[in-house]
């Protein structure tokens, strides 16, 4: 559904976008991340043809954002990173006017707008000028105003950014059932909470270039190295780390824990508690060390400052 | 559902308006109505459309009461319509405030990007948001001018003919379009609405002459001359709003954040532009001995080079040969319609002192080479600083002055006896076969100068167009245009006086 190979943004002497290559496809989430200024926002511009590559290829639905702009803009929902809203429109006014730019007829613009507004617990403030809505109302508005022509494709910047806990959790929802209607989805975020939330893949910009991209399983894998387990003994680890060092390797210990890494823990877990149980090692428990999204995030964002490596598909190759 | 219905939209089967059409006019639509929400520009409109006019007919009814009194019929006579275009004109000088604010002030509220994301094209972007621009000031000055007829007539029982009528109307309503086109030009290139209200005041000064010497065509009561300010604006209103749809682009307006000068970066663009290839005679360029190479290097600027610029610059050039054809015409009707005393034009005893004697003239240049170079450069350099200014236009108007002059005597010539073709031949001939050409062509690349600003070459900037027909106009000027007008000079000096001596002297 979104295609990008090669994508390159130069504004003048300045490489703003390097020659990325993505693909999504229809009912998946990308969530796109990177530090501030690594060129997400350009990417994203790209993607609704509204800034021409300098080089290489992105393909909306199968409409070049270079040779069919119209159409791809006809194809893509954005969010812009500030709601942009003209404030002293009402919210209805203001729905009603997107929707006749993007050609929707009278009864589609009116349906699709109450439709959006009941969604998002708007439909009451949708009569009042929309210079008296909270943030999160602002953002509301401006994600129904993405969604409003029904859009193949979908382009977030921040969706659920100054929302309510409440608020937030109903346009993740939201997000999640456009998912599942099969819609293609981009959402750009420092919330790495929510891109974990809502991602089924996963792609870190830096200075315009992707340095690592794939499922999080995966990414995790490739960039944190092979599950960290962590054992809890009901005794002191005394010694115990040399009953299973054949197994798998010991990461680090403490008084009465140690933590090992196992590319297989199906298979070695059993291994471990056997040659425990067989030394008389009294286990409390044994469980996966959590890694979130900001350790796999950090660790490319680290990686690629420090040696010039990054990490592609979960090959690790040279910037 | 095929593209083409798709274009059409979901309502494609409706005959009119169009979909194009009804997408600008939804933009404009809800921009007015975005105008007429903010007391800001509603209360200033009121004041001028009603109160301001009425307030301009009672002063006319005073005035014309006053003058009376004292036999000067005239100044009141002056004084109605002169009023009437006051009253025409003052709203329509909000429709500059309305269209400066037009992109760049979305871009500062952070509300263009969703307008740019949707299906509008770039033209009936900026259609739309000049009909916004233009159309509640205009209604404004309308009313205005209806509200000052209707208080004079009430007063005094007068009313403007239709003629003068429509032409105070149609001045107000192309006034208006070039302020407006001309600030929606600044507003799509600025970064804030500071630098735009800055930028204006290259509409407000050019606009506040033309008023001036408007109000005194309107007291000097020659209407003709104003039908033709009208179409000269209407000239203006045409250049103004193809530059505005050419230049505007998305790219433009979210691509640029700040208006910072990049010196570095514009001198690297400048000298990309003026490289060229060099010429290695058919041998790779390491081959050749450096001192070669350095002929190599400046026979690639005439083999290569200046060629291409000229290629690229035809039709500039043939612009300009078409304006000399004109100035011959002009020359000729001139001469024609004012015949010179026959003994003004005494040739028979020219002899090689009367070119000497020609610096006594204060403002003509010394007749040395050097005296006629140094005036021919600066002529042409002159020429090509006021064409960046006036989209390359002035640049042709200064060649076409002297040609103009130059026929005027030929055919002055031929009316008091002589041979034009003889006194062409004598006269301009030895020296304009190196001149002319040097001329047509430097002002051919000035005229490229300016007119980048309306139409940049394709794939490039304003600026970086700019930057590259500045880079070949310097190229070719001091590779090609000096070096013809030096060897023009020393045949105008040396060779010139004697073939007109030899051809009219005793």
């Amino acid at each position: 559904m979104i295609e990008l190979r090669g994508l390159t943004k130069r504004f003048n002497d300045f490489t703003a976008v390097d020659g990325v290559t993505l693909s999504v496809a229809s009912g998946e989430i990308l969530a796109l991340l990177g530090p501030n200024g690594a060129g997400k926002t350009t990417t994203v511009r790209m993607l609704a043809a509204i800034l021409a590559p300098t080089t290489g290829h992105a393909f909306v639905d199968g409409c070049s954002v270079v040779e069919a702009p119209r159409e791809v803009r006809r194809r893509v929902g954005l969010l812009t990173e500030h709601p942009g809203l003209y404030l002293r429109m009402r919210g209805d006014n203001y729905l009603d006017f997107f929707g006749r730019l993007m050609g929707l007829s009278d009864d589609e613009r009116r349906r699709r707008a109450r439709a959006l507004l009941d969604q998002f617990g708007m439909s009451e403030a949708a009569e009042r000028r929309m210079g008296t809505y909270s943030k999160g109302m602002r953002q509301k508005m401006a994600l129904a105003r993405a969604m409003l022509h029904d859009p193949k494709v979908l382009l977030l910047d921040e969706p659920t950014s100054a929302m309510d806990p409440q608020s937030a959790k109903l346009v993740r929802d939201a997000i999640l059932g456009l998912r599942h209607h099969q819609r293609a989805i981009i959402i750009c975020t420092h919330n790495l909470a929510v891109a974990e939330a809502l991602a089924d893949r996963v792609a870190i910009i830096q200075r315009g270039r992707i340095i690592a991209q794939g499922a999080l399983p995966e990414l995790r894998r490739r960039l944190l190295g092979p599950p960290l387990m962590e054992l809890r003994l009901a005794q002191r680890v005394d010694g115990t780390a040399d009953v299973i060092a054949d197994l798998v390797r010991i990461e680090q210990e403490g008084e009465d824990w140690l933590r090992y890494s196992t590319p297989e823990p199906r298979r070695s877990n059993p291994l471990v508690l056997r040659a425990l149980a067989a030394q008389d090692v009294r286990v409390i428990t044994l469980s996966r060390v959590p890694r979130s999204l900001e350790d796999v995030y950090l660790r490319a964002v680290r990686s690629e400052d420090d040696d010039g490596m990054y990490v592609v598909d979960g090959r690790v190759v040279e910037a | 559902m095929t593209l083409a219905a798709e274009e059409r939209g979901h309502e494609g089967g409706r005959p009119w308006p169009s979909e194009p059409v009804r997408l600008v006019l939804a933009l404009a639509q809800r921009e007015i109505r975005d105008t007429l929400r903010d007391w800001r520009m509603v209360i200033p409109m009121v004041v001028l459309t009603l109160l301001f006019p009425a307030l301009m007919s009672f002063v006319a009814d005073m005035a014309l009461n006053w003058v009376a009194r004292y036999g000067a019929d005239i100044v009141g006579d002056r004084l109605m319509p002169f009023l009437l275009m006051v009253v025409g004109f003052f709203p329509i000088s909000f429709s500059l405030v309305v269209a400066l604010e037009t992109f760049v002030g979305e871009k500062e509220r952070n509300s263009l990007e969703p307008l740019l994301a949707t299906p509008l094209s770039d033209a009936q972007l900026y259609l739309g948001k000049t009909l916004a621009a233009m159309i509640p000031p205009l209604l404004a000055a309308y009313l205005g001018i209806t509200v000052y007829l209707a208080g004079l007539y009430l007063f005094e029982g007068w009313l403007p003919s239709f003629r003068l009528l429509s032409l105070i109307v149609l001045l107000t309503t192309a006034e208006g379009l070039v302020m407006v086109s001309g600030a929606v030009v600044v507003s799509s290139q600025t970064t804030s609405v500071r630098a735009a209200n800055l930028l204006a005041s290259f509409i407000i000064i050019p606009v506040a002459f033309l008023m001036q010497g408007e109000a005194l065509i309107m007291f000097w009561a020659n209407y003709s001359v104003l039908w033709w300010i009208l179409l000269f604006l209407m000239v203006v209103d045409a250049v103004l709003i193809r530059m505005g749809i050419h230049i505007f682009n998305r790219e433009a307006l979210l691509g640029r954040e700040i208006d910072q000068l990049d010196v570095p970066y514009l001198w690297r663009t400048f000298w990309r532009h003026m490289r060229w290839r060099s010429w290695t005679f058919g041998f790779e360029r390491e081959q050749l001995p450096p001192w070669l190479r350095w002929v190599g290097a400046i026979g690639g600027l005439y083999r290569y080079h200046i060629p291409s610029i000229l290629r690229r610059s035809w039709l500039a050039i043939v612009t300009v040969v078409i304006g000399l054809g004109l100035s011959a015409w002009l020359g000729f009707g001139f001469a024609a319609r004012y015949p010179l005393p026959a003994q003004v034009l005494q040739l028979d005893n020219v002899s090689p002192e009367m070119f000497t004697e020609l610096p006594a003239v204060d403002w003509l240049p010394t007749f040395s080479v050097w005296g006629v170079l140094a005036n021919n450069v600066r002529a042409l350099v002159g020429a090509t600083l006021l064409a960046v200014f006036s989209f390359g236009t002035l640049a042709i108007a200064l060649l076409m002055a002297p040609m103009a002059i130059i026929f005027f005597f030929v055919l002055q010539a031929a009316q008091a006896g002589y041979n034009p073709l003889l006194f062409f031949s004598a006269f301009v001939l030895p020296h304009g076969v190196l001149e002319l050409p040097a001329a047509i062509i430097a002002t051919g690349l000035a005229v490229r100068l300016g007119a980048t600003f309306i139409s940049p070459p394709e794939g490039m900037t304003v600026g970086e167009g700019w930057l590259r027909a500045l880079a070949e106009f310097v190229a070719v000027f001091v590779a090609l245009v000096m070096p013809l007008l030096a060897l023009a000079a020393a045949v105008e000096v040396h060779v010139t006086p004697a073939v007109v001596v030899w051809a009219f002297g005793s």
